[in-house]
């Protein structure tokens, strides 16, 4: 092997996101404001992992700082073993907001094409790849409607095609569900959770609501205010998820665990997150007993 | 605050240095540009830079203090070109205001109007339009006419009820507009208050109409002192700067640097108007949503 | 649109039109008012169909000047637009001074540009135009190009598009419904200045020519129907703005007719 294909399998096997010391500070109208303080964290590939606090937390930031929009004012970031910038570059990340941001004088097609657009893929393989993308979200029959015709959630669906575009090995959300109704909500995250599985994405999930977290993730990173830090890791394990997943008695144990760790807030800080990452690891290994 | 004067002075250099370079162009081509202009198809698209076409800035300048040549117009003691044209500019602006404060009293009772029932917003609104989207300012000539069978009438007043036909209208749009603005959930406090449409008016509409109000009355102002002008041209009414203009543009052959200085003169009425509104914008700024001062 | 949304949007404005019309003769035929001060809308009509064919003439000139221009004045109103939002730099000099010029009495300008061209010429008519034209459509365009939602500002740098892309897929096309929003504007501004400015001097051959020869001539009801022609003229000049409007953008049209 030479050195570039050992640096490419390497980078096949490195972690999703690789977080160290990660710091930044925003210089405001009055002095200095610390968004995020001392963040590590590892992210496996295929790995999904919420991340939810208080507002002000600075989990979106954190989310802005993997993606590459925001740079650390100090730390290391890595995604798929590349630096933040690299991996922009390289598109290895797809992105999806609370707001859909959808272009409302394109097609639902044309909206998800998008990013290959931008990134020459040609026409034909363009329509192939959108048609299996609808298909998977299940907007078969509005590939030719336009934004506006189309209601909340399936907006949000449109939106999650087309960070699904350039088949990432990283899927990027700040709060996408955050502006939709309960029932809606519930069922984009059965559809979220089936869609990371089939196409084996690790997902970075932002979000406010503890069940969704818990629902969605094989990690829930709960973070504090003022600074910015991550307080506690809670591993989930609810394995397959249905409907009847919300109302298993593990899902209850898990939620309740989440919203301890949020209640705990603040804690001091460098014991708590050697002890969650502790019992992260130990909680792992029974789950593999 | 340091950063926002530091900004500020910025834009200021910035501005400056545009209109040093539009004098620098204006200075070139006045010294290097062909003598009859520059033609194509026959057609001139360039102007002449003889000095009779392009006086030098510095002439123009100059011209602001020349004798008023006497008899062409009469201006009791003022002496200077300069004088001519303060004089004619608050003779000016004083029939502007008149029709300004026409126009907004009338703007905002036609937008009150609207607001109150609807059928006058759907009858009315698409004349209110109309009104500005076709030439009925090219009725001023016909409007000099008006009162003269009244003997309480002057002429200046036709002059201002053409500018308040011109300052009407963005007062009428953006006062609609701004009184319609309230969010639902206001007017739905508002209604389970059991307030009256009264103090619905006074209380929620007014104030969240000043917003949309601050950017019509600028228009309006604007619109007043051209409105002015071009009666006063058309309606051949003495002592403003429309008719100084003209004046000026009879006697331009010999001498154009005084055309220039009266057509600069309307330039600074106009940005008066404007600025003045700005005054009245910073009192109000209470009233302006957020950050975003519009 | 269905029958009772047509009649509901329509009827107010004809029925107060009608209204308008018929008390305005009634007044004048009534109250016996002299035509100099207000003709009564038949002897307008009669005018009308009287001096027919040199309104129309007279328009045409008017009308020609107005388009060309209109168009100059489109044409720059976008290059400049475009310039200022891609050079922030340009763009602060720049603005301020259209924002000047748009408090200014443009017309003025008239005499002062036939001297500098020639008073035989209609160069300066269309320059005043133009100009008049220019402003809203800088404007608009200006604030179109500029205006980038956060949420696709991220996304675009999420692709690691270049400046051109963004402008290509994001800027332009959320510029298009404000350019036409100066389009419409600057429209009726064109027909408007192409006419008033005639009132300053010069060639002696569009509608607000006609309408201070008659008044001279204390032809009135002659007047009254070259204001009538200047505002047809006027109608077409922004209906034909808001037909293109609705052409180019479909459903995305926010002109109101």
């Amino acid at each position: 092997m030479t050195e570039a294909e050992q640096a490419e399998s390497g980078a096949v096997t490195a972690p999703a996101v690789e977080l160290h010391a990660v710091h930044k500070s925003f210089t405001a109208r009055r002095g200095t404001v610390v968004a995020l303080a001392d963040v590590d964290l590892t992210i496996e590939r295929g790995e999904f992992v919420s991340l939810i606090g208080p507002s002000g937390c600075g989990k979106s930031t954190l989310l802005r700082v993997i993606a590459d929009l925001l740079q650390p004012s100090g730390g290391e970031v890595q995604v798929n073993g590349k630096p933040a910038r690299r991996a922009r570059l390289d598109q290895d990340y797809g992105i999806a907001f609370q707001q859909a941001g959808l272009l409302d004088w394109r097609t639902v097609q044309a909206n998800i094409e998008l990013p290959l657009e931008l990134h020459g893929v040609d026409r034909a393989e363009r329509h192939a790849r959108a048609e299996e993308l609808i298909e998977l979200v299940g907007l078969t029959e509005f590939a030719r409607h336009r934004p506006p015709q189309l209601s909340g959630g399936m907006q949000q669906r449109v939106a999650i095609a087309r960070a699904l575009a350039e088949s990432p090995a990283l899927l990027l959300m700040d709060e996408p569900f955050g502006a939709l109704d309960e029932m809606t909500r519930e069922r984009m995250q059965n559809e979220l959770v089936r869609i990371a599985g089939e196409t084996g994405a690790a997902v970075v999930f932002v979000t406010h609501s503890i069940p969704e977290a818990v629902f969605l993730s094989d990690r829930v990173v709960v973070m504090s205010a003022r600074p910015g830090r991550i307080v506690n890791v809670v591993p989930i394990g609810l394995g397959a998820r249905t409907d009847d997943t919300r109302e298993a008695p593990g899902f209850y144990a898990a939620i309740t665990q989440v919203r301890e760790a949020l209640r705990g807030l603040p804690v001091p800080q460098t014991v708590e997150v050697g002890v969650s990452v502790e019992n992260a690891l130990r909680n792992s290994a029974e789950g593999a007993l | 605050m340091r950063v926002r004067t530091g900004r500020w002075a910025g834009r200021a250099v910035l501005v400056a240095i545009a209109l040093a370079a539009l004098g620098a162009i204006w200075e070139v081509y006045k010294d290097w540009g062909p003598t009859d202009g520059v033609k194509l198809f026959g057609e001139r698209i360039l102007p002449r830079t003889t000095a009779a076409a392009m006086p030098h800035l510095a002439d123009i300048w100059h011209a602001f203090g020349k004798p008023e040549i006497g008899g062409a117009i009469s201006f009791g003691s003022t002496n200077t070109v300069l004088d001519s044209v303060v004089d004619a500019g608050v003779h000016t602006l004083r029939w502007a205001a008149v029709g300004f404060a026409i126009g907004v009293v009338v703007g905002m009772l036609l937008a009150l109007l609207m607001n109150r029932l609807a059928v006058f917003e759907r009858a009315l609104m698409p004349y209110v339009v109309l009104s500005q989207t076709v030439p009925l300012i090219a009725l001023a000539p016909l409007v000099a006419k008006w009162g003269q069978g009244w003997s309480f009438w002057d002429r200046w007043m036709s002059v201002s009820v053409i500018a308040a036909y011109l300052a009407f209208f963005p007062v009428a749009v953006g006062m609609a507009r701004g009184l319609s603005s309230p969010s639902a959930v206001h007017a739905d406090y508002f209604r389970c208050s059991a307030a009256g449409w009264w103090q619905t008016l006074v209380r929620l509409k007014l104030p969240s109409s000043v917003p949309f109000l601050i950017p019509s009355l600028r228009l309006a102002a604007a619109g007043a002192v051209v409105g002015t002008i071009v009666a006063e041209i058309s309606t051949g009414l003495p002592d403003g700067v429309g008719k100084l203009i003209l004046d000026y543009s009879q006697q331009a052959t010999g001498d154009p640097s005084r055309l220039y200085a009266a057509v600069i003169g309307a330039a600074v009425l106009g940005l008066a108007a404007a600025a003045a509104v700005t005054v009245v914008d910073l009192a109000l700024w209470r009233y302006h949503r957020g950050a975003t001062s519009r | 649109m269905n029958l009772r949304r047509v009649g509901v949007t329509l009827l107010p404005p004809i029925v107060f039109g009608v209204l308008f019309v018929g008390g305005w003769q009634a007044f004048v035929r009534l109250e016996d008012v002299r035509t100099f001060v207000l003709p009564a809308p038949s002897d307008i009509w009669h005018s009308v169909t009287e001096a027919h064919s040199r309104i129309v003439t007279a328009a045409g000139h008017s009308g020609l000047n107005a388009l060309v221009g209109l168009l100059t004045g489109v044409i720059l109103g976008v290059a400049l637009a475009a310039l200022a939002a891609r050079l922030p730099i340009l763009g602060g000099a720049v603005t301020p001074v259209v924002a000047a010029l748009a408090a200014m009495p443009i017309v003025a300008l008239a005499p002062l540009l036939n001297n500098m061209y020639s008073p035989l010429s209609t160069l300066p008519r269309r320059e005043v135009v133009a100009l008049s034209a220019f402003v809203p459509v800088f404007f608009n365009v200006l604030r179109g190009l500029s205006q980038l939602a956060p949420v696709h500002r991220e996304l675009m740098q999420s692709y690691a598009a270049s400046q051109t892309a963004v402008l290509r897929v994001i800027r332009i096309p959320n510029a298009l419904p404000h350019f036409f929003t100066g389009l419409r504007i600057a429209s009726s501004l064109a027909v408007i200045a192409a006419v008033v400015s005639e009132y300053f001097g010069g060639l002696q051959d569009g509608l607000g020519s006609r309408i201070t020869s008659s008044v001279g001539a204390s032809d009135y009801p002659g007047a009254w129907a070259s204001v009538l022609g200047s505002v047809v003229l006027g109608l077409v000049f922004y209906i034909a703005a808001v037909l293109l409007e609705r052409l180019v953008l479909g459903s995305r049209a926010t002109s109101p007719v």
